[in-house]
């Protein structure tokens, strides 16, 4: 067959002008972008949360209510509150407690140097050392930003449990499979925020989607120096703390 | 030809071992795996199919906008309703029943209010042992516009 310079060059064309399209109509048609009943669309989202150290107050509301939204079993923590006290000049060794994981308040220290309170729960990390351990697929990366868990696919070995720098995994006691927070993925993906936000009585906590160009997140990052959990670990850390003391671990 | 015999002996057990293959692949893998990367289409599904216990801020104003109203622009604006009234969801479902218990304010207040040496210099706090004498909390201070 002979082609002419004319016909590649039309061909050419007539394929570079087809490709998106075609890339459209099957993504149609592989129903990729589909939607959820309630509108949600997983391309469209990015979660991450914003921790105000100056607001905190100790109070454990969020605990409580995590605890009650997700069934967290008693004894174990999907987020929790620790108080630091950073005594004379040693900031390597701060004093961190966190007695029921917060949940019912802090004991006055009477603290004499520098003290205050730490909300803690899954960092919902880019390169989330978690997911690189798991060897059966059970826990991973999902596309709008969250580390999750699949219970019908763990085993419960425990490697991620070991790998999260920041031990916010745990066994369910019951199931024997792993549990941890999930920024209250059947909340968020309604449109409502998370529990530990909605009841945090001084807005220290806030959910962010960082896909929304409205969202105050990026104010947020703008304006302040803000800081992540043991950045040298490169997780991509998503939980961002303003007001960060160095002696935070 | 004899030769040929083999290689077709050997290319049918090839063949019957990449569709045992297959079919075993197919399974084994569960439906969805691979979608979005290595793990399980489903699990998002399962993730997102959760009962709701707090019913959110907004879902209270629907009825109850006078509570909302009275708490204005005050120092308590910004604190979610069920911070204090606890999960509502099932309140909010059944159209108003259960009916919630109305918190104990010597129990509740001091949840945020003790003080503490941790807490932030500029959040209001009293000492509440020294500063109530055995009265109600709400008798000077109503919740929905503190003073």
């Amino acid at each position: 067959m002979d082609i002419t310079r004319r016909d590649f060059l039309g061909t050419t064309k007539k394929l570079l002008l087809l490709t998106p399209a075609a890339a459209a109509f099957l993504a149609e048609l592989s129903g990729e972008e589909a939607k959820l009943d309630s509108g949600y669309r997983l391309a469209d989202h990015y979660w991450a949360m914003s921790i105000d150290i100056d607001k905190c107050i100790g109070c454990g509301n969020c605990v409580g209510a995590c605890a009650n939204e997700n069934g967290v079993p008693a004894g174990f923590y999907r987020t929790w509150v620790e108080q630091y006290d950073v005594n004379g000049w040693n900031d390597e060794r701060p004093d961190v407690d966190s007695p029921e994981g917060g949940m019912h308040g802090f004991p006055d220290r009477k603290a004499a140097g520098k003290s205050f309170f730490v909300p803690k729960l899954c960092n919902h990390c880019e390169h989330s050392p978690c997911v690189q351990v798991c060897p059966v697929g059970a826990t991973f990366e999902s596309p709008d930003g969250l580390v999750l868990v699949d219970k019908d696919y763990c085993l419960g070995c425990r490697y991620c449990v070991q790998a999260c720098p920041y031990g916010c995994r745990f066994i369910d006691p019951q199931s024997q499979v792993v549990d941890k927070c999930t920024f209250c993925y059947h909340r968020i993906s309604q449109g409502l925020t998370t529990a530990c936000c909605e009841t945090c009585p001084t807005g220290a906590r806030t959910l962010a989607d960082l896909k929304n160009p409205d969202d105050p997140i990026h104010e947020f990052l703008r304006e302040n120096s803000v800081q992540v959990l043991k950045p040298h670990m490169a997780t991509g850390s998503k939980v961002y703390y303003k007001s960060l003391d160095r002696s935070v671990r | 030809m004899k030769e040929a015999g083999h290689i077709l002996r050997l290319a049918a057990l090839f063949a019957i071992g990449c569709a045992v293959f297959l079919v075993a692949r197919h399974q084994i893998v569960p439906s969805g795996f691979g979608k979005y990367g290595h793990y399980r289409e489903g699990a998002l599904a399962d993730n997102r199919a959760h009962p709701i216990k707090y019913a959110g801020r907004e879902t209270c104003a629907m009825c109850h906008d006078e509570a909302i109203t009275a708490l204005g622009k005050g120092k308590h604006a910004g604190v979610g309703c069920e911070a204090c009234h606890g999960p509502q969801s099932a309140h909010a479902v059944g159209g108003g029943q259960p009916k919630p218990q109305l918190p104990v304010a010597l129990q509740l207040c001091v949840v945020c209010h003790e003080a503490n040496s941790s807490k932030p210099k500029g959040f209001p706090q009293v000492a509440s042992k020294q500063h109530y004498e055995g009265g109600d909390c709400k008798a000077c201070h109503p919740p929905h516009q503190p003073k």
